[in-house]
């Protein structure tokens, strides 16, 4: 179990999240839902250690390995859909996610030859390839069509033990599954 | 396969065109005591070949203003990897590098030859003309890397190698290029009138100088044409070199 205790996480003076309480599964999807602004984000980047929270505590992460689908691609230019993926695990495990997310024919392809939708996926490979432990998905659907959606979403829902999900979309919390649901603001 | 040999002719063009203007004012003024022809000039270029003082002096030039420029660029993207890491450094370093760059370079060889032998002096001064551009220039593209993908490289856990193979060196790469075709022009220059100056053994500024001095003209204008030919040579090498980096 994952708890968060009156975690508080500012940007210079500005709070974004202020005494966050709430516990996550161990499995499962967990949706993080707020207004624009109510730091979804932000609580995605506490969970990932790019952020060191102003006061409170996370307990039960450290033993975890988490793995991220950040809201922008960021994928090296200079390499190809498959050496982004391998930079962050074996060569076999990443031909492997990139056969998942139906990319096995454009391993060899610089990101800016790709598709808008394609280079999505390859985030995606990449952050299954690095861990199927904790997912942290940031609008991980961005550009992707419907029968696109529910296939990769079946894919990551057999493969990570915890996705927390940050989405406008309330279908897209049923494609992976979200039981229960962090609120943040208001 | 038909554009080629067009292009080719059309510089040919150009080129006699130049040499017929230069030959033209040459005989206008009517004495190769102030203004030598292209014939005479490449004439002379031979002559000096074919004695062997300029193989000696084309050579320990190169060698010269080469070690100084590699010299520069090691140093620069030392400094640059520094400076970079840390806001102390930079701060502490910048303004050497703001009077490196200001500074006239004949103050720079003035200076040197007085603390160097005459032969240390073009190294010294091709060196100082590399490092504050590659410096700087590296320095820029360190600064300013994708932070996004410095972050990425943080989530994954990359080791410090791998971030700096993959992210910051071709993050970087574009500039460093850049700024090593652009520091071979003024070290080479610099180097070579830093010679002028000095007048080190087997140097091609040392044989401009002594041309001036007996005012050997067509010599003067032989030697000059040598500089630009090697300079172009350098440039063409420079060129093709990056071009291998580039597609690694």
């Amino acid at each position: 179990m994952i708890e968060l205790k009156d975690l508080t996480v500012a940007y210079g003076d500005k709070p974004v999240l202020r005494g966050l309480d709430a516990t996550l599964p161990d499995d499962g999807c967990v949706a993080v839902r707020g207004a624009s602004g109510a730091g979804k984000t932000t609580l995605l980047r506490v969970l990932a250690g790019l952020v060191a929270p102003a006061a409170g505590s996370i307990s039960g992460l450290s033993q975890r390995r988490v793995s991220m689908v950040f809201q922008e691609d960021r994928l090296l230019p200079w390499r190809s859909a498959l050496e982004n993926v391998a930079l962050v695990s074996n060569g076999d495990t990443a031909r492997e996610c990139l056969a998942l997310v139906g990319l096995s024919k454009e391993g060899d392809r610089l990101p800016g030859a790709l598709s808008g939708g394609m280079r999505r996926r390859v985030a995606i490979a990449r952050a299954l390839a690095y861990s199927d432990d904790v997912l942290l998905l940031d609008e991980p659907f961005t550009g992707l069509d419907a029968a696109l959606r529910a296939r990769v979403a079946a894919e990551i829902r057999s493969r990570a033990r915890l996705i927390v999900l940050v989405t406008h979309d309330a279908e897209e919390e049923a494609l992976l599954g979200a039981g229960c649901g962090i609120a943040l603001g208001g | 396969m038909r554009r080629f040999p067009e292009t080719a002719l059309k510089k040919l063009a150009i080129a006699a065109f130049y040499l017929a203007l230069w030959q033209g004012l040459a005989s206008l003024v009517g004495r190769s005591l102030l203004l030598p022809g292209p014939f005479e000039t490449i004439e002379r270029l031979v002559a000096l070949f074919s004695e062997g003082a300029a193989w000696a002096a084309a050579g320990m030039t190169l060698l010269r203003i080469l070690s100084g420029y590699l010299l520069g660029i090691a140093a620069g993207v030392l400094l640059a990897w520094f400076t970079a890491r840390s806001r102390l450094m930079d701060a502490l370093l910048r303004p050497l590098r703001a009077v490196v760059k200001a500074t006239p370079v004949t103050s720079f060889i003035l200076l040197a030859l007085l603390w160097l032998s005459s032969g240390l002096v073009p190294v010294c001064i091709a060196f100082l003309m590399t490092l504050p551009i590659v410096w700087a220039n590296v320095h820029e593209g360190l600064v300013n890397v994708d932070a996004q993908l410095l972050e990425m490289a943080r989530v994954f856990r990359l080791t410090r190698w791998k971030r700096i193979r993959e992210i910051e060196i071709p993050s970087v790469l574009p500039q460093f290029l850049a700024a090593c075709t652009t520091a071979l022009g003024f070290a080479w220059k610099s180097g070579v009138a830093a010679e002028v100056i000095a007048v080190p053994r087997h140097a091609v500024g040392s044989a401009l100088y002594l041309s001036k001095l007996t005012l050997e003209t067509a010599d003067l204008f032989a030697w000059t044409l040598l500089v630009i030919l090697l300079s172009m040579m350098l440039e063409a090498l420079l060129v093709r070199l990056l071009g291998r980096i580039r597609h690694d």
